[in-house]
């Protein structure tokens, strides 16, 4: 059987999916946690509490606070000890709500029970009220708000709803173990999400790398009016939106364009997962599962971890911090960034923690490029790399904006491939940061 | 054979002639009048298109000029003084005395003040490690020491010392053209009135965290304490945002905020060294003697 996959570019990393085996465990709640105020892309949310509260699990903490931004919930029960700037994972200090943490007692009107509830009562609107009230976001990575998504601009209409199980990305297993474990859950999920877009088809995207996913999910999907389960060939970066929806219905996004121009919408099995709790159990989105894994980690583990957990915590139940670390990496091997501390807290977007050790953290020499059009070639949104980098490094913004620089989705398969170990995508990043810069000014004039 | 001499002579003759007519018509029609006093500021201008006056080169600087009759907002940093009287004089116009600046590196943390903690190993560019994180030292408003500023200067005035892995401004070579403000990602750089015989007080770091937060990442960190504001009697210090600002144009480096200073984050440049109180004078001594021993 051929199976299928995005058409141009993409590699094949190792996938070293070492906790791929290991059951979600939840980790014990620490005794302070740090919940930015910043956790989803868009505007910060707008502190509700003050100073010395005593906050519930699951009470709102910080009201969004504009149409891109999203609520944030206390992850645990405890007193405010202060709202002020708490270090964030790339070292910079974000406002923080630090809160000193006693025994877990939940809000009034969350249901907690293990019990599965399959039926939706819920209307359209009141999905889409529900899933803004609590703070859902983009689980894969990018955090966007998840209502936002569900609302159709006028003029565009939603075909399918694809729901990502694909986990390009090496070693990360938080979704895989989902699938495996709430499984029921996440379908349900899918369908309220499909109820709220007006969608008859959803699909759900798995690599091949994953059979008992597929199996598994396979089963349960008959279940489900509308939903499919499609294998996927092993290939990254098939988790990224505009691959997965070349991959499952062969539609490209346009340059620029939002995925609904081909009338998909794309959400993380994780998302649907946070959906179902919240529509079905009122459940705020506090907690999600990471995977702590790694070379250099002793026992690699997928945690459900409450949101604001420093990743410090998460190290000593992984067997604690090792000798020959190198690297401390936020999310996969690929797209991750390392870690400026491990006091770092857990935020809604960190679907794993990777530990690198020195060994294999060493970044190669860089030697001069020597054309072989590689990174060319395994990019996956058709653009040169090579040439991006080379305008970034000489400022030359104009020319890496026509060159499509912001289309650039940030997978690195191109420094990844690169035989000469240049750094080309932190160029580009750098690039895009600037380009971006010039296009927001030009919008305000 | 001689026909065709002579026709090719006349019929070569007979379009010269007329395109020399066209081309005389055209060029009357598309005159540009120039003003020959832009030549003559131009000649005048250092040439080193620096962009330090704020125009694309010395060129466009001249045109500016020239175009708007008056040197109030004009300034070619690199020239100085000497170069704007010589532009007044080709314009019969008053130049105004301006005291000459420098860019000054508000940032102390080196080595041994602000320890690494994490190794970067990325791209050595400072715009992309300030995206990307808060820097080896864990102040994220400290230098990264990556050496932006060396490659934005045009007049070769930047170098990184090896010892503390900071930038260090030439005074001689420093003309005070604005690149280095620009090329920081982090706005250490600051141009600042060189001052009589070079002498300045500057506060040497731009953190605004909290006192102790700053404290834990750098040892010579402004901690905001005011004490310096304190003492100042010509209102010269500012505070704001946890970080104490000395204003040049009031400053009368009267030196007494330096001593004040419990970080040492206030910079004394080109001072004679002080008169050593009771308790120093044991110290004092030593100093040349190790200075010399190191040259």
């Amino acid at each position: 059987m051929v199976l299928s996959t995005f058409k141009i570019g993409g590699v094949h990393p190792p996938e070293n999916k070492f906790s791929s085996g290991a059951a979600i465990q939840p980790l014990p709640i620490p005794g302070r946690v740090f919940v930015p105020i910043t956790q989803h892309l868009g505007a910060p949310a707008k502190v509700m509490v003050n100073r010395g509260d005593e906050v519930k699990t699951g009470q709102l903490l910080a009201k969004s606070s504009g149409f891109i931004s999203a609520n944030i919930h206390s992850p645990a029960t405890g007193k405010v000890f202060r709202i002020e700037e708490a270090i964030d994972q790339s070292g910079y200090k974000r406002m923080a709500v630090i809160i000193d943490t006693t025994e877990d007692v939940w809000a009034e009107g969350i249901d907690t029970s293990p019990d599965i509830i399959r039926e939706i009562s819920m209307s359209r609107e009141e999905i889409i009220q529900r899933i803004n009230d609590m703070g859902i976001v983009g689980l894969g990575g990018a955090t966007f708000p998840t209502h936002v998504k569900m609302m159709v601009p006028d003029g565009k209409h939603a075909e399918y709803l694809i729901i990502n199980g694909v986990e390009c990305e090496p070693y990360l297993t938080s979704d895989h173990r989902l699938m495996l474990e709430n499984g029921e859950e996440m379908l349900i999920g899918t369908a309220i999400l499909m109820k709220a877009l007006g969608v008859k088809k959803a699909m759900v995207g798995i690599e091949a790398n994953k059979p008992d996913a597929i199996g598994h999910i396979t089963k349960l999907a008959a279940k489900f009016q509308g939903i499919t389960v499609h294998a996927l060939k092993v290939k990254y970066p098939q988790g990224g939106e505009k691959q997965l929806i070349k991959a499952l219905t062969g539609k490209e996004v346009p340059s620029g364009k939002l995925p609904i121009e081909t009338g998909c919408v794309v959400d993380n099995v994780g998302t649907a997962f946070a959906v179902y709790e919240a529509v079905q159990k009122n459940k705020p989105l506090i907690e999600r599962v990471v995977t702590i894994t790694g070379k250099a980690v002793k026992t690699p583990s997928n945690f459900r971890v409450r949101i604001g957990t420093p990743i410090q915590h998460l190290i000593e139940h992984a067997g604690g911090l090792p000798e020959n670390l190198g690297k401390l990496i936020g999310g996969g091997p690929m797209m991750g960034k390392a870690l400026v501390s491990p006091e770092a807290p857990i935020v809604k977007g960190s679907s794993g923690i990777l530990l690198m050790p020195v060994e294999e953290a060493r970044r190669t020499i860089v030697k001069n490029c020597i054309r072989c059009s590689r990174c060319v070639s395994v990019c996956p949104m058709g653009l040169e790399p090579y040439l991006l980098a080379q305008y970034s490094r000489l400022e030359m913004w104009e020319n890496a904006e026509k060159e499509r620089i912001m289309d650039c989705i940030e997978c690195g398969s191109c420094h990844y491939i690169c035989p000469s170990g240049r750094p080309l995508l932190d160029y580009i990043r750098l690039g895009k940061a600037n380009v971006g810069k010039i296009i927001r000014t030009r919008g305000k004039i | 054979m001689d026909n065709v001499i002579v026709y090719a002579v006349i019929s070569l003759s007979a379009i010269g002639v007329t395109s020399a007519i066209v081309l005389y018509f055209v060029a009357q029609k598309f005159k540009v009048i120039e003003d020959p006093r832009i030549d003559v500021v131009e000649g005048t201008l250092p040439g080193a298109n620096c962009g330090g006056c704020g125009f694309a080169g010395c060129r466009a600087f001249a045109e500016g000029i020239v175009k708007a009759g008056k040197l109030d907002d004009f300034n070619c940093p690199v020239g100085g003084n000497s170069t704007m009287a010589a532009i007044a004089k080709a314009l019969g116009l008053e130049a105004e005395e301006k005291d000459p600046m420098i860019a000054v590196l508000r940032c102390n943390g080196n080595c041994d003040y602000a320890p690494k903690k994490l190794n970067y190993d990325g791209p050595a560019t400072c715009a992309f490690a300030h995206n990307l994180y808060s820097g080896e030292s864990g102040c994220p408003y400290g230098c990264l020491g990556l050496g932006d500023c060396v490659v934005s200067c045009k007049f070769d005035a930047l170098y990184i010392d090896e010892k503390t892995g900071l930038p260090v401004v030439d005074e001689d070579k420093c003309v005070a053209c604005g690149a280095c403000v620009k090329a920081c990602p982090r706005g250490i750089f600051e141009l600042r009135l060189k001052g009589k015989k070079s002498r300045r007080i500057f506060v040497s770091c731009i953190n605004q965290e909290k006192g102790a937060v700053a404290k834990k990442n750098c040892e010579v960190a402004c901690i905001g304490c005011s004490k310096c504001f304190k003492v100042c009697a010509f209102d010269a210090i500012t505070m704001e945002n946890n970080l104490a600002y000395i204003d040049d144009e009031k400053c009368k480096l009267c030196r007494k905020c330096a001593p004040e200073c419990p970080t040492n984050a206030i910079h004394e440049l080109n001072f004679p060294p002080r008169k050593p109180k009771a308790e120093e004078t044991a110290e004092v001594p030593k100093e040349p003697v190790t200075a010399d021993s190191k040259a």
